[in-house]
């Protein structure tokens, strides 16, 4: 059984599998976001990433965001999944797929769910430069709530 | 016994992925003072406490058995 909705794997990623885990007769739309390894940020030149994740909690953390959009937009289906290893430049780090009824939940949801996984998801990124290595943190500059609420903009849901 | 887990930077800063106490109950905060004054993990500061794979807050209450984990601020996607 590959239809687990949430997951955090070691083996490269399909799309179309998330799009397939997704798909409604009652959807108008779905939206795909594919994060990618990206080589310049900044002054600095990425070799590769190493990504390392608390795997059941970020799995549940995953599906917490799912449910998280279900009340928000009602009628969307929502599927994640994120890699971790060693990704070379471009390979796919995350992809999230929404359907919905109609497009406008779609995107806004699909952008929800990048959000949050930078807040409340255990995965962390390693960047392997050619003089050098860190783990990145703290990129959205705050610490995730426990319960919390999401920090983006809600005036555009309503 | 409490098992605490470690990710990323802290588990290169300690050597090792997890660190096993010896203690039959400890808040939040007191095992986050622990580590850093008794182990020298100065990240632990910063992070959030997981406590059995859900967060934590400062003053819940963890006991023998349980699974901690030192979350620092994450980094996906």
């Amino acid at each position: 059984m590959r239809d687990k909705l949430f997951e955090v794997v070691e083996d490269p990623i399909s799309v179309d599998s998330l799009i397939k885990k997704v798909e409604d007769r009652n959807a108008g739309a779905i939206t795909t976001f594919i994060g990618t390894v990206r080589e310049i940020t900044g002054k600095k030149k990425t070799i590769y990433l190493e990504y390392q994740a608390y795997k059941p909690m970020a799995e549940k953390m995953l599906a917490q965001i799912g449910k998280e959009i279900n009340e928000r937009w009602p009628d969307t289906k929502v599927a994640i999944t994120h890699r971790i290893g060693s990704l070379d430049i471009s390979a796919i780090a995350v992809v999230i797929a929404v359907s919905s009824p109609h497009r406008k939940p779609a995107y806004q949801a699909n952008e929800y769910a990048i959000e949050r996984i930078k807040q409340i998801v255990p995965i962390w990124k390693k960047e392997q430069w050619e003089d050098g290595e860190a783990w990145i943190g703290d990129q959205k500059e705050n610490v995730p709530y426990p319960t919390g609420k999401p920090e983006i903009k809600d005036e555009d849901n309503d | 016994m409490i098992e605490v887990l470690l990710f990323a930077q802290l588990q290169e800063e300690a050597g090792k992925d997890k660190i096993l106490l010896d203690i039959k109950e400890i808040t939040v905060k007191e095992i986050k003072e622990k580590l850093q004054s008794q182990f020298h993990l100065s990240q632990v500061k910063e992070s959030m406490v997981a406590v059995n794979e859900e967060y934590a807050l400062d003053g819940d209450i963890i006991q023998t058995g349980d699974t901690v984990a030192i979350i620092p601020p994450v980094s996906g996607g």
